[in-house]
Formats: structure tokens, C-alpha cells, sequence
């Protein structure tokens, strides 16, 4: 059987790629990553994937706001290709600054790219600490909807952001989003950044579009969960590595 | 007014700022540093962020730019005209000076041609509100103490405009320095007055050379021998020769050559197979696997962090990860590390002496700056430690370190005759000029204005990408050498990696930030991020494309190779500097140093018998050197590229302290590194000989703590000192130093790099001078073939058995007991057993090898009572022990500082093994693992601590919750 094909897209500042690209493989993909200029140059090289990873880093280095340039980028460039991408039911997965991006570009929460539907839902903003802060968090997936998480299931991720309190402009927008079952996930417990209604991450009414804070990259081995040595390096699934696995099956 | 019009041209002002209803955290930030000046006054603090686009736009353009990229639509709105001050609230606007470097505006610049839309440039500002009743005095006391860097930004109380700078085109002049007739009092001053920082021997030299070469020196010639002679770049004390003397004066010896004969030489001694490149690159390399080598390397960037805690701490950081991936043909970074020295945080405002950064401030800039330019890297910081002494306060030091991971088989790079120089990374600016020969000079009060021009300010981006396609042309092979542009600039990348070929440089070709640098500024600039490559001709077109398909400019400023083995400088086709590479690397006049060795007098107050030690304890752990800093590792990602194995936090809550970081640097192998580091600047003074090596053995212990690898371990030194022309402090280098050939042999571990940073000395406008503790970081790398035979110090099980192992004495000298304890620090630091130490250190590696092992934490600052405090807090559990026995008094027995020991835990059947393991080593079984949730200790029948985990983790973690 022919592995699916996924795209780790980035940019200058781009900085998860290379563990991302990783996770991909050893949940079953052929992935490679791929600098978001030769998208540019020739938008039909996404025609060759079925997974468009969009993972973490400081594309741009965040200049102007977390995610922002390369989200321009995607509006000016890429935004007719991305949506043709969409429509014809393959995946994007957004990673910390590449959730950013996601919601910055348009294709969440609503699934579309483009200047119109860009970033004036809901967005990503400074932690209510104030500061970049890395750290573990528990989660639980709320929906059925989403093809990446199985509903229910809890999982413990890291998380390492500066912006990356989930807000909306209003509570209609938050209503819709939580009735489509699109509140994805949420932290489990403590929220650490004052994200609304705990939300970790969200994806689009299709659930084939999915962007999170935490790094599901950074859990796909025992040792690096912070107290493996505490209940030793044997234990089963690491939670991250799920996530890709439930992509890969999706598109077996 | 929605556009102003300045020298004809269209500027837009764009201020963005939060919606109400959006909570702010850096103005709320902001506020709360208000209130630690102590002024009570503001009530609130809004900001917001200001753009300036300069170029062919409309007021309709500018809009859809602010609109649709400048800002948040959630959260955030814009104005196009300047909004009117509201009464009771005072403005700060903080805006960049011309010429220092904007990423954000950069980027903007970008986005909005990705828009469709022409801008000629964008600058950005912060602007401040501060609400309430604030005086003009105190509003210019916030703006200088909190909101600004004099150094590099300017305030404005009230809307301001910056004006377009257009720097004028340079025209080429080019200047001599006549040197030939100078008498010596004119030499010194031309070294002083054009901050050479070179002495009048070292003038003589440069004078006898161009007597016989019958002409006078272009300045950029003077410049050039000036920093490759500095003692940043040319190591100059430390491989001078020393007379050692006592304190009558009488000789003692003569070492030839300091380094040589003490960290090199035990090197070169013990000659490990698997040693690859020490001392001789940017970083020394070491074996990982069949396929990898991995390099380390830590730097210093103290006195730009003095000057601009966030800039020099951020170039600090940028700097050294510069290192490694000029290392061999180019390693990628995996790893950093960082420690840092400051004055007491808490010291009054009154007591900082003029010229200098409140602690508080230097720290969270230099915080802040290696967050940013660190994370922004996409490296972990793994590793660190933090140290707060009053003569930290003039300054501050920050030490940064980066591992990488390079093909075995591109470990050396060989420059040919006739390849191309290509400069590649950022562009050239006036930045950091100077930077080599300031950082080898005192800092005086009046430093903060004369050597702004050597503050270097950092895009971390920059180097990102330019590192994305290093590796790209460093897999095929289209380079034949690569090398850092970091202190000294392209004169010292350039002149260092053609030191056996010679080179030809044309100056102009080389690109700029701005127009108007002249020739010599260009060859001396301190530009961050970039870096020289040595390129055959051959492969100049097809190494051109990799880097422009990324965005990265690379530029062909000249090639290597002339008949005479020359540095030949060009402007405009124009020689404006030519210097024999012999005399530039070789013509360094190697003078003799002074040193005086003091006798250290034993002297050590006795310990106060008490009742219990509950408050001690309690006391210890808050010690700002021992308390948790959970706040700096947060702000840190340890965790980025998927390799982290034991984090800097540890334990059942995920908070208590690690003693080493773990990372395994290829993703599908279960091979890792063990990164660790020591440093006891507290016994510095009292003696350096001992310091050092308790330095060394700390690094060690760490690294074997969490299941490090004594056959395959590497070390680094960073010397931080003060003065070394004063005998005294030099006196105290030579002890170290013969600390660190000692250490190396008896532990078997060799020294692959290192750096010193000398002449530390703060010099007050009363005149006072006020030096550094003699600080040496030993920094230790180790290779294991095992990940998840890892340990952490957090205890894991209530029944388990707790070992001692490791010899106390009543050395209570320096120790965190007698500094809380109000008393005089004493003289008797413990002294270190390194062959004993060895010993204890490889069984605990075999224990934990065998899967023996449950915890281990090692016994530094606070000794056995911090340390089982720690595990028990840490594993969430408690812990019970007895300390009979021995002679030593109980406050010893609980606190003293003796190195080379270990505090383990094991599963009661194991015990039985473990004994086996550890019968020839000091060995004591002292209690075990409970769930009481209480650190008790007993001294035979008496209880002498006695406390609950929750007061002794709030003791630790209280201290810095910032």
C-alpha cells in the first residue's frame, strides 16, 4: 500500500519542521518539507500531497503578530490553491505558530483562504501571563467531528508559546463555533494562557482542518514525557504520535 | 492629520492598539515595574504600537495596510492620525535610533509588497500612556529606568514623527596613521584615543614593523592588528608567560605559556581516541556515532549585556550558535545552555552605582533577550544556572552555550587558493564597531554613552534562514570552508581563515544596511548573522542559488590566496590596506605576567549548635543561588526539535530541580547527550585553586546524576576574571588554571574549548573599582548509548532506601550555611578529592547503567539537607533519614559543601547489588523514601530538621515568583 503524502511547509523562522516531518513518518507517512517559496513559484506542487502540515516556529519571526506574514502570504500567493486543496477533502494541520497562521489566513475557523474571511473571528493573542512560557498541559478532545483526535480521549502535551490565547469577537462567533462541533480540544484542567472556554485548538465544519497550540510533534516518544522516569520508558502510545496516526487512517 | 509630509516625502503614521475589554499583559508588565521604582501614582498603563510607512502610498493604501495586516481585527483597532493625549495621563514614545536594526519593519516592508502595494520603508515605535498624576520627573525616570535604552532608542514625550534618514554616500578617503615618530607617550595615546586597547609594547611592535616596511599604517590596518591582537581574539594573558611570585615578592616559578601548559596540555595528555578537534575551530568536536560528531562551544557576552541587557544578551546568544555551525564544515545547533551572573536583585535603587542597570532590569532584559533569540532559533536551552554576588553589579556576566550535531566525515574544513569569499547572512551596518577591543578593556560609568556604536542589535530570523541553507550547501559539498563572523568582523573571519593563503578583499562589494560606513568600518563591523565561506570558483553559481531560493543574500566579496601570503584591502579598486598574514597572526609580542599567589589562611567559624535546623534549611533553599528558577526556564523552549529526554524541570509536578538536561540529538537513535555545568563563584575569592576544581567536579556529578558517561565526557572552561595586569588576579587565573590541568587528569576528562573574559572590573565615578569574583564555568558534555536508563532527582517511592555516597568533612568555608547564617564566609572551602570523587562517579554511572537507580541527586549548594529536601518535594513524597555517626558536627553533617558526592535512591531489592557496586566508595545507607510528606532528619536520637515538603518547595519556588 502507497503511504500518504504529507507536506511540511515552511518558512524563514519555521522551526518544527524537522520533528514534525518525523512524527509524520512514524505515523505512516511519506512527508517532506518543502519552503513555502516553491509553493509560491508553482501552487500545484500541493496537488502531490494529502496532508498539508503547517508546523511551529516564528515564521517571519512573528514579526508585526504571531503567524501574520506567512498568513499574508498564503492570502496573496497560495489562497486559490489552499482552497482547491480543501475542497478536495485533504488535510491541513496547524501546530502552534502554524495554527496561528491557520486562523490569520481564513482557513479556520471556517475553512476558507482569503483577504475577506481572514483572522476577524477569532484569533490567537498574547498568554494572560504575558510571556512565552513551555510547558505540559492536559487536554481532552470535545468533538466528533475532527478527523485528527478521537472524541473523548484525553491527552498530555506540551505547549511552548508566547500568543496562544484563543479569542473570539464575540460570544456567536463561539456558539457557532461550539455547535458545529468545532471546539476540537480543550485544556483539561488548568488553562494556561486564558484561552476562552479552555480552547486548545479548533477545527473547520469539514473537521479535515485542524489547528492546535500544543505540539502532538513533541510526544511521540516515551522519554519525552517529563516524568517517564517516574513511571518508566515503557509505557504504551505516546498521545502525540495519535494525532498523525488518526490522519494517516483517514486517508488510507 | 493622517499623513505628514517630512524632506518631500509621504509618511503614514499607524498606531495599533487593544481594544477595550482586551486585557494587556505587557502594559499591566509595565505597571507592576512602576510600582517596584515606587512610584504610586500611575494608575494604569495603555500602549500601543506605532508604524511609519514612508513611500508612493495613498491615505486608502495605508488604511488597507493598517487594516488587513498591521492589525488584530479581534483584538485590536488602529488610527491613522495621531490620537489627542487624554488629560491626567503622561506620553512615552520610545523610538529606535537611526541605524539600529528594525526586524519587524523589515518584515512589514515584505508583507506589504506581498500585498501588491509599494513602500519605500516602515519604522516602528512603542508609545506609552501612563495614567494617573505623574510628574515630568518621574515620567522621565520611568521612560529612562524601564520603557527605553538610551544606547539605542531615543524618547519622545509627546507624538513624534521620525524624520527619513537618507545617509550620505561615502567617498572614499583613505587615511594614514602616522605612528613611525611618535615618542611613547604619543603611542599611548593613539592606541587610547582611537580605542585600540593595545599597550605600549605592543605599539612598539606595530611601530618597529612599519619603520622596517618603511611607510606609515592605513587606519584600517591599525584596526585589523588591533582586534586580531585583543585579548578577545588573541587570548593574549592567558597565553602569556607568568612569573609566579609569593606575597614578599620572592619567584615561586615561571610558567611558559599559561594555557599550553595547563587546559591544553592535559588535553594533550590524556589523548582520547575520541577527541576529534579540540581547541583548534569554533567549537571542539567530539564523537557521537558512526555517522555524527557532536561540537560544543560557550562564550561570554558580558559587556554588551551591561550596556543593553536585551540586544546583548540576544547577540549573545546569536553568537555563540554562530560557533557550531562554523565548526568543521558547519555543525547544526541542537542544544543551548546559559548562566548568568547579576548583582542582588533586590538591592535599593540608591546603591546602584551611576552607570550602571539595576539587577532586577539587567536580568529580565538578559532573560528576555536570550528568550527571544533563542526560541525564535528553534534551539532548547536545556541547561543553565544563575548566581547573584554584590560585585556582579558593574558587571554582569552571561555566558551562552551551544551544542552541535555535524557528519563525522565534515569535521574539518581546508580554504584553497583561489576560492571565492562569500559573505553570507545579514547585511553590514554600523553596528558593534569595536565590539573585540572593548570587551578586552575596563567598563567606567561613563561607558554606557562612549561604546554604544559596539552594541550589536540581533534579527534572530536572519540566522535561521541562513542556517536552513548552510546545511543545504554544506550536504552538497559546494564549500571547502566556513567560519563565524563574531568579534572583530569580516577582519577577523576573513584574516583568520586566510592566515596560511592570504586574501584579496573588496570592501565596497560588500552590502550594506545604509550607505556612508568607510572602508575600515565595513572590514570591522560587528553586523550580527553572518558568516564566510571559502567557495571554489567552480561552485560560486550553483551556492548563489541555494541561498537566494531561501530569501538569504550572499555576496562575493573576494577570494583567498596570494603569492605573499598577504591581506590585500581594496575600496573601489583602491589598495587601502595590505599586512603580511605572518606578522598579523605571529608579530603579538607574548609578554611575561605578574602573578602573586596568595597563602590561603584556614579559617573557618565555628558552626552555633541549635535545636533544630528547620529555619536554615528553610533559609538556604530561598538563597537567590539556590532557589528554584522555574521563572527564566518557562520563558525558555527546552523542548523544540523533539529530542528532549530529562528536562530542566523535574519530578511528579513537572518543578523541581534537574541536575543535568538529556536531548537526544538524532531523532531515531536511543543515543543521547547528558549537557551539564558547575560554578561556585562564592569560593572564587576564598580559593581559586579549590573553586575550580569544585567547579569541575560539580559539572561532572551533575552530568553522572541523571545517568551521564565518565569515559565519554568532554568539558569546557569559561574564565570570567578581573583585571589580569593586577598580580593578584592573576595570581588567582594561575591557580585555576593549574586547577583545571589537575581536574582534567584526575577525572580523566579533557578540555575541548574554552574562553576567557578578563578584565571584569567596574570602575564607579567616585572611583572605585569594583571586580568580579573569579568565576569559572566548567560546562561538561557526555555521550551515552541509552536514553531510558536515565534517573531524575525526584523521589519515586515511599520504602525505597536512600545512600549517602561521597566523603563530609566539617569544611564549612563559602557555604550557603555560614552566608545565611550571617557569618563570616570563612576561608576553609572544602578541598576536592578528584581521584576520590572518580571513583564515587563511576560507581553511581554503574548503578545506574544496571538499572539499579530510582533517583540521584547530586549534593551542591545547601549540601545533604537541600539535596534530600529537593528529592522529597520534588517526588511529592518524603523522606526520613539518620545522620549519626562521624565526628563532624550536625550543622556539617546537614550543610557542608563537600564535591564528589551523591545522594541515591533504590528499590530495597536492589540493595543488595548496589552495595556490591559501591563497597570500595564512601558508602552509607542514611534512610528512605516515605510518604509523610515531611523532610525529617535525625541525628541519633535527636531530630534536627523536620519539615513539610509544601514549606520547603514555597521556600524554593518563593524567591523568584516574578
Amino acid at each position: 500500500m502507497t503511504k500518504p503524502k504529507a507536506m511540511v511547509l515552511r518558512a524563514a523562522g519555521t522551526n518544527c519542521d524537522k520533528e514534525s516531518q518525523y512524527a509524520l513518518e512514524l505515523a505512516g507517512f511519506e512527508a517532506e518539507r518543502v519552503h513555502v517559496f516553491r509553493v509560491m513559484e508553482n501552487p500545484a506542487l500541493l496537488d502531490e500531497y494529502q496532508l498539508l502540515m503547517i508546523p511551529g516556529g516564528f515564521s517571519y519571526g512573528d514579526d508585526v503578530a504571531a503567524g501574520k506574514i506567512l498568513a499574508n502570504q498564503m492570502i496573496h500567493h497560495l489562497a486559490e490553491a489552499l482552497n482547491k486543496f480543501v475542497v478536495a477533502g485533504r488535510l491541513i494541520l496547524g501546530v502552534c505558530n502554524g495554527f496561528q497562521v491557520l486562523l490569520k489566513s481564513g482557513l479556520l475557523p471556517w475553512g476558507r483562504a482569503g483577504a475577506d474571511e481572514a483572522g476577524s473571528d477569532a484569533t490567537l493573542t498574547w498568554n494572560d501571563c504575558g510571556t512565552f512560557v513551555d510547558r505540559w498541559v492536559n487536554l481532552r478532545a470535545d468533538s466528533d467531528k475532527c478527523v485528527f483526535l478521537t472524541k473523548g480521549q484525553t491527552l498530555a502535551l506540551p505547549i511552548a508559546h508566547g500568543e496562544g490565547k484563543f479569542v473570539t469577537t464575540g460570544e456567536a462567533v463561539l456558539n457557532r463555533i461550539r455547535d458545529a462541533g468545532q471546539a476540537a480540544v480543550r485544556y483539561d484542567g488548568d488553562n494556561p494562557n486564558g484561552s476562552t472556554d479552555d480552547i486548545a485548538g479548533i477545527c473547520d465544519p469539514t473537521g479535515r482542518i485542524f489547528g492546535l497550540m500544543p505540539h502532538p510533534e513533541r510526544f511521540v516518544d516515551p522519554t519525552q514525557h517529563p516524568t517517564w522516569t517516574r513511571r518508566g520508558s515503557n509505557f504504551a502510545d505516546a498521545d502525540g504520535l495519535a494525532i498523525f496516526k488518526n490522519a494517516a487512517d483517514y486517508l488510507k | 492629520m493622517a499623513q505628514s509630509a517630512i524632506n518631500g516625502t509621504m509618511i503614514h503614521r499607524i498606531e495599533v492598539r487593544l481594544r477595550s475589554g482586551f486585557g494587556d499583559p505587557h502594559a499591566e508588565g509595565v505597571l507592576a515595574q512602576i510600582q517596584e521604582l515606587g512610584i504610586e501614582t500611575v494608575l494604569a498603563v495603555q500602549s500601543a504600537r506605532l508604524f511609519f510607512l514612508e513611500g508612493e502610498l495613498t491615505e486608502d493604501d495605508a488604511r488597507r495596510v493598517a487594516a488587513e495586516l498591521l492589525t488584530d481585527p479581534v483584538t485590536e483597532e488602529f488610527l491613522l492620525e495621531r490620537r489627542k493625549t487624554a488629560s491626567g495621563s503622561a506620553v512615552v514614545e520610545v523610538h529606535r535610533k537611526a541605524g539600529v536594526m528594525d526586524p519587524v519593519a523589515a518584515s512589514a516592508e515584505q508583507a506589504i509588497r506581498d500585498m501588491g502595494l509599494e513602500v519605500a520603508s516602515v519604522r516602528t515605535a512603542r508609545r506609552y500612556e501612563l495614567i494617573g498624576q505623574v510628574s515630568d520627573e518621574k515620567r522621565a525616570t520611568i521612560a529612562r529606568r524601564l520603557l527605553a535604552n538610551d544606547v539605542i532608542e531615543d524618547v519622545h514625550f509627546a507624538a513624534y514623527a521620525p524624520p527619513v534618514t537618507r545617509t550620505g554616500k561615502y567617498e572614499l578617503k583613505i587615511v594614514e596613521i602616522p605612528i613611525r615618530e611618535l615618542d611613547d607617550d604619543a603611542l599611548e595615546k593613539v592606541s587610547k584615543t582611537r580605542d585600540l586597547f593595545l599597550n605600549l609594547t605592543e605599539m612598539k611592535a606595530i611601530q618597529d614593523h612599519y619603520r622596517n616596511a618603511g611607510r606609515e599604517p592605513t587606519d584600517v590596518e591599525i584596526e585589523t592588528i588591533a582586534q586580531t591582537w585583543s585579548e578577545h581574539c588573541g587570548h593574549k594573558t592567558f597565553r602569556s608567560d607568568v612569573r609566579v611570585t609569593d606575597e614578599s615578592g620572592n619567584e615561586i616559578e615561571r610558567i611558559p605559556n599559561l594555557l599550553k601548559t595547563t587546559v591544553f596540555g592535559a588535553t594533550k595528555e590524556l589523548d582520547k581516541p575520541w577527541c576529534i578537534s579540540v581547541f583548534e575551530d569554533n567549537a571542539g568536536v567530539i564523537e557521537f556515532d558512526d555517522d555524527w560528531a557532536v561540537c560544543f562551544k560557550v562564550e561570554t557576552h558580558n559587556h554588551p549585556s551591561a550596556l543593553d541587557p536585551y540586544g546583548g544578551a540576544g547577540t549573545g546568544i546569536g553568537g555563540v550558535v554562530r560557533d557550531p555551525m562554523g565548526t568543521g564544515m558547519g555543525a547544526f545547533p541542537v542544544a543551548n545552555t546559559d548562566i548568568f551572573c547579576f548583582g542582588p536583585p533586590d538591592m535599593p535603587l540608591a546603591d546602584v552605582p551611576k552607570g550602571v542597570l539595576h539587577p532586577r532590569r539587567i536580568m529580565r532584559g538578559v532573560v528576555a533577550g536570550v528568550r527571544d533569540y533563542g526560541n525564535r532559533m528553534g534551539i532548547p536551552t536545556v541547561n543553565g544556572a544563575v548566581y547573584f554576588d554584590e560585585k556582579y553589579i558593574g558587571n554582569p556576566l552571561v555566558y551562552c552555550g551551544t551544542v552541535g550535531l555535524l557528519p563525522r566525515e565534515k569535521c574539518f574544513g581546508n580554504p584553497a587558493s583561489g576560492d571565492a569569499i562569500i559573505c553570507v547572512g545579514g547585511r553590514t551596518g554600523r553596528d558593534g564597531i569595536h565590539g573585540a577591543t572593548f570587551s578586552s578593556g575596563e567598563l567606567t560609568h561613563e561607558h554606557e554613552t562612549e561604546f554604544s556604536g559596539a552594541v550589536q542589535i540581533g534579527n534572530a530570523i536572519t540566522e535561521k534562514k541562513m542556517l536552513d541553507t548552510l546545511i543545504q550547501a554544506r550536504d552538497a559539498g559546494l564549500y571547502s570552508a566556513i567560519t563565524d563572523c563574531g568579534a572583530g568582523g569580516l577582519a577577523s573571519a576573513v584574516g583568520e581563515m586566510g592566515e596560511h593563503l592570504g586574501a584579496e578583499v573588496h570592501l565596497d562589494r560588500v552590502p550594506l544596511k545604509y550607505a556612508g560606513l568607510s572602508y575600515w568600518e565595513i572590514w570591522e563591523s560587528e553586523a550580527q548573522e553572518r558568516m564566510v565561506l571559502a567557495v571554489p570558483p567552480e561552485n560560486v553559481e550553483e551556492i548563489l542559488k541555494i541561498f537566494a531560493a531561501e530569501g538569504v543574500e550572499a555576496t562575493v566579496i573576494g577570494h583567498y590566496g596570494t603569492p605573499d601570503i598577504h591581506l590585500r584591502l581594496f575600496y573601489d579598486g583602491q589598495l587601502v590596506g595590505e599586512l603580511e598574514m605572518e606578522f598579523l597572526h605571529n608579530g603579538l609580542p607574548r609578554p611575561t605576567k605578574e602573578a602573586v599567589i596568595k597563602s590561603a589562611k584556614r579559617t573557618s567559624p565555628s558552626p552555633k549548635t541549635r535545636d533544630n535546623y528547620n529555619d536554615i534549611l528553610l533559609k538556604i533553599l530561598a538563597a537567590p543561588n539556590v532557589a528554584s528558577k522555574e521563572w527564566i526556564v518557562r520563558q525558555y523552549d527546552h523542548e523544540v526539535q523533539g529530542g528532549s529526554v530529562i528536562k530542566p524541570l523535574v519530578g511528579a509536578a513537572h518543578d523541581g530541580p534537574g541536575d543535568a538536561a538529556v536531548v537526544r540529538p538524532v531523532l531515531n537513535s536511543r543515543k543521547g547527550l547528558v549537557i551539564s555545568c558547575g560554578m561556585n563563584p562564592r569560593l572564587g575569592e576564598l580559593d581559586p585553586y579549590n573553586s575550580a576544581l569544585h567547579a569541575i567536579d560539580e559539572a561532572l556529578r551533575n552530568n553522572i546524576a541523571v545517568g551521564g558517561n565518565l569515559a565519554q565526557m568532554a568539558i569546557l572552561d569559561n574564565f570570567s576574571w578581573g583585571n589580569c595586569n593586577k598580580p593578584d588576579r592573576m595570581g588567582a587565573l594561575v591557580a585555576a588554571a593549574k586547577a583545571c590541568y589537575d581536574g582534567a587528569m584526575a577525572y580523566g576528562t579533557p578540555f575541548i574549548s574554552g574562553k576567557d573574559s578578563l578584565n571584569n572590573e567596574f570602575q564607579t565615578e567616585t572611583g572605585e573599582t569594583i571586580a568580579i569574583p573569579p568565576t569559572l564555568l566548567i560546562s561538561a558534555v557526555s555521550v551515552i548509548e541509552d536514553v531510558s536508563r536515565c534517573v531524575t532527582a525526584d523521589a519515586k517511592e515511599p520504602g525505597n532506601i536512600l545512600f549517602l555516597l561521597g566523603t563530609t568533612t566539617d569544611h564549612l568555608g563559602g557555604s550557603h550555611y555560614l552566608l545565611v547564617e550571617g557569618a563570616e564566609s570563612g576561608t576553609d572551602v572544602p578541598p576536592v578529592d578528584p581521584a576520590g570523587s572518580r571513583k564515587v562517579m563511576e560507581a553511581v554511572q554503574k548503578a545506574i547503567v544496571a538499572g539499579l537507580v530510582r533517583a540521584c541527586h547530586d549534593l551542591s549548594e545547601g549540601g545533604l539537607a537541600v539535596a534530600a529536601a529537593e528529592m522529597a518535594f520534588s517526588g511529592g513524597l518524603g523522606v526520613e533519614l539518620d545522620i549519626c555517626g562521624t565526628g563532624v558536627p550536625p550543622a556539617a553533617k546537614l550543610f557542608a559543601e563537600n564535591a564528589g558526592r551523591f545522594l541515591v535512591e533504590v528499590a530495597p531489592e536492589n540493595c543488595g547489588a548496589f552495595a556490591e557496586m559501591t563497597k570500595d566508595i564512601p558508602c552509607g545507607k542514611l534512610g528512605c523514601v516515605t510518604d509523610t510528606g515531611r523532610v525529617v532528619i535525625k541525628d541519633n536520637t535527636e531530630t534536627v530538621v523536620d519539615v513539610s515538603i509544601d514549606d520547603a518547595k514555597q521556600a524554593w519556588q518563593g524567591t523568584f515568583d516574578w
